[in-house]
């Protein structure tokens, strides 16, 4: 009797000791510590929709498909189109690098190179990948844009091309790691079988391991749409922002991104203009989490499980 | 390499046979010219596809060579400690330096405590279920958020509602919420990596839950999560888009002295300066100049983060 009396007493004390009343109060700080990512995303896109939405109040949406960006003009005008196509070109010129460099690097890495050359090697590309964007804006502007006008007299000194394929190398590293990593997990027993069948590492490598690890691949070139897409200093630095709606790469054209950075840098005070950044903001969020659903999307889908 | 023996092999077979009975089924010229035709293309392949290593080391050589070359004289003493100028010979990044300095006492604090804490709620005590994945997939996704984006947040957010203006501390809470995706994915890793045993050889001895996270699943998982937030500091000083969008002026002369100061950082500095390049070329070289501390600030950092993986990470 006296026993038990004594055990319930210990565990009262327990109870009201500090240390147990922590037991209860971290699991709540951790949710809400949590739960700060949740009302980042709810601050994104109530920031967006809110003053999108005054953005829509003051200009008619017919207008907004217009292709005559002029937000300062006299009689302004908010077409968006400019921007969507700036962004587009300058992010299909980097994928035009990205794609073919960083895939058959992978194929290097994941399919002919020594054990040792991929110890050097992937590090040098954790380096380019660190490398931030400012700089890469800085080297398209003094060094990629000056080269290209020797071989491309027309070209202007803000255009699309140069911060293009500067993009471009820019997602080379991710191109490559991920493609890589969905390479590697092909089971060697696939590769033995073809090997054995008298296929050179090549075959192995087109008509095998690219097959079987498609999705993979799929979805960091997706990715790395979504990040051309997103991208902002190299275009602002290199593209410069002539609202031009144009299919020449040689000229200048301004991206979403670089609308963005322009318009707050330049302190636009709140008016129409300052609202269609949100509306620009939003488009763009719209484009890369569509992006990054479906790269998503894709690795999940026509994942082959081994 | 195994492979080029056994064609080897392949085509001495085809000799071979060619000598014996079954020459009249084998044509050796069309298999051989077939075979060698194969073998070649494999070695083109294997020779393009490290080319395509090599253009991306190139690269990678090119450009630092490039800011190294253009900023050769101009990285002294008097550059690191004097203040910002409009007049090139006389300009210096103390300023800027201190700017990136204070962001940083900012975000480091406010990340770790965000990050490692979301990272222990989802690991050890969110039930495996809806809300744990929907909270998994809102960070994936937020890592996916451009960060102009997020400027805009930060510039309505803490800008204009908050009135915090284009402060440190306004900056330093935008970068915040920029990189906590990756200190919670580096945490959440480190913490799985933590072995069962060990949590169930606490639980044996007594302790609670949050007595075995702080004693025994956090220590272990320590070095990993300090990588990743190495990385993700690193990640933070070098990001430019953010900040511009929050509306920071391109020049300022004080340094400066609290975390409600206007203030400028190292990559809006080197912004400025190559957009001004067009009316003083000597900004290119103080561009490149704050450049080369920028990367050897990202380059210590980096080193510390490999030497403590290298060091304290323990293999279970």
């Amino acid at each position: 009797m006296s026993e038990s009396n004594h055990v319930r007493d210990i565990i009262r004390n327990n109870i009201k000791h500090r240390k147990n009343r922590l037991e209860m109060i971290m699991p709540k700080l951790f949710l809400i510590a949590g739960s700060i990512s949740i009302f980042t995303t709810i601050g994104i896109v109530l920031t967006l929709l809110i003053d999108a939405y005054h953005f829509f109040e003051q200009v008619p949406i017919r207008e907004i498909f217009s292709t005559k960006l002029a937000p300062l003009g006299v009689n302004p005008s908010f077409g968006i189109l400019p921007l969507i196509n700036g962004t587009i070109i300058t992010s299909l010129i980097a994928m035009f690098v990205a794609v073919p460099v960083g895939l058959t690097a992978a194929m290097y890495l994941s399919e002919f190179s020594s054990e040792n050359t991929r110890k050097i090697i992937k590090p040098v590309m954790e380096v380019l990948a660190g490398i931030p964007t400012i700089v890469y804006g800085f080297f398209a502007y003094s060094f990629v844009t000056p080269l290209l006008m020797n071989l491309i007299p027309t070209l202007e000194p803000k255009n699309a091309l140069s911060p293009g394929i500067v993009m471009g190398i820019m997602i080379i590293p991710l191109v490559t790691s991920l493609s890589e990593d969905a390479m590697s997990s092909v089971p060697n027993d696939m590769r033995e079988g073809a090997l054995a069948l008298g296929s050179t590492r090549l075959e192995v490598t087109l008509k095998v391991v690219i097959p079987a690890a498609i999705s993979g691949i799929m979805a960091s070139f997706v990715l790395a749409i979504s990040r051309a897409i997103g991208e902002t200093m190299i275009v602002t630095i290199a593209s410069g922002s002539s609202k031009n709606f144009t299919l020449d790469i040689t000229q200048s054209m301004q991206t979403m991104t670089a609308y963005i950075v322009e318009f707050t840098s330049g302190d636009a005070g709140i008016g129409t203009g300052y609202y269609s950044l949100y509306a620009v903001g939003l488009v763009l969020f719209i484009f890369t989490l569509i992006m990054n659903l479906l790269s998503r999307y894709i690795s999940r889908k026509y994942r082959e499980e081994y | 390499m195994n492979h080029h023996n056994s064609s080897d092999n392949n085509e001495k077979n085809i000799e071979l046979n060619n000598e014996g009975k079954l020459k009249t089924f084998f044509n050796k010229d069309i298999i051989s010219k077939r075979m060698n035709n194969r073998i070649l293309l494999d070695k083109v392949a294997k020779k393009l596809f490290f080319g395509s290593i090599l253009f991306a080391l190139i690269i990678l050589v090119i450009l630092f060579y490039r800011i190294g070359v253009l900023s050769i004289g101009w990285i002294d003493l008097q550059f690191l400690t004097s203040n910002l100028s409009i007049f090139p010979e006389k300009a210096g990044i103390y300023g800027v330096l201190i700017g990136s300095f204070l962001l940083m006492v900012v975000v480091i604090p406010v990340t770790l405590l965000l990050g490692i804490s979301t990272a222990i709620y989802l690991e050890e005590y969110a039930k495996k279920g809806r809300f744990q994945s929907f909270v998994n997939i809102n960070i994936s996704n937020l890592a996916g958020v451009p960060s102009v984006i997020f400027g805009l947040l930060g510039l309505t957010v803490f800008g204009r509602l908050l009135n915090l203006g284009s402060s440190i501390l306004a900056g330093g809470l935008t970068l915040s919420l920029l990189v906590l995706p990756i200190i919670v994915a580096a945490g959440q890793e480190a913490i799985r990596a933590v072995p069962g045993f060990l949590r169930d050889g606490a639980y044996a001895m007594g302790a609670t839950k949050w007595t075995t996270v702080r004693t025994v699943v956090l220590p272990s998982a320590l070095p990993g999560i300090l990588t990743g937030s190495i990385l993700a500091v690193s990640r933070a000083i070098g990001e430019t888009a953010p900040l511009v969008v929050l509306g920071i002026p391109a020049l300022i002369l004080r340094v400066p002295n609290s975390l409600m100061s206007d203030f400028t950082a190292l990559p809006i500095q080197i912004y400025y300066w190559t957009l001004d390049t067009v009316l003083t070329p000597e900004y290119a070289n103080m561009a490149a100049a704050t450049i080369v501390v920028l990367l050897v600030l990202l380059f210590l950092l980096n080193s510390v983060a490999i030497v403590i993986r290298n060091k304290y990470q323990r293999r279970y």
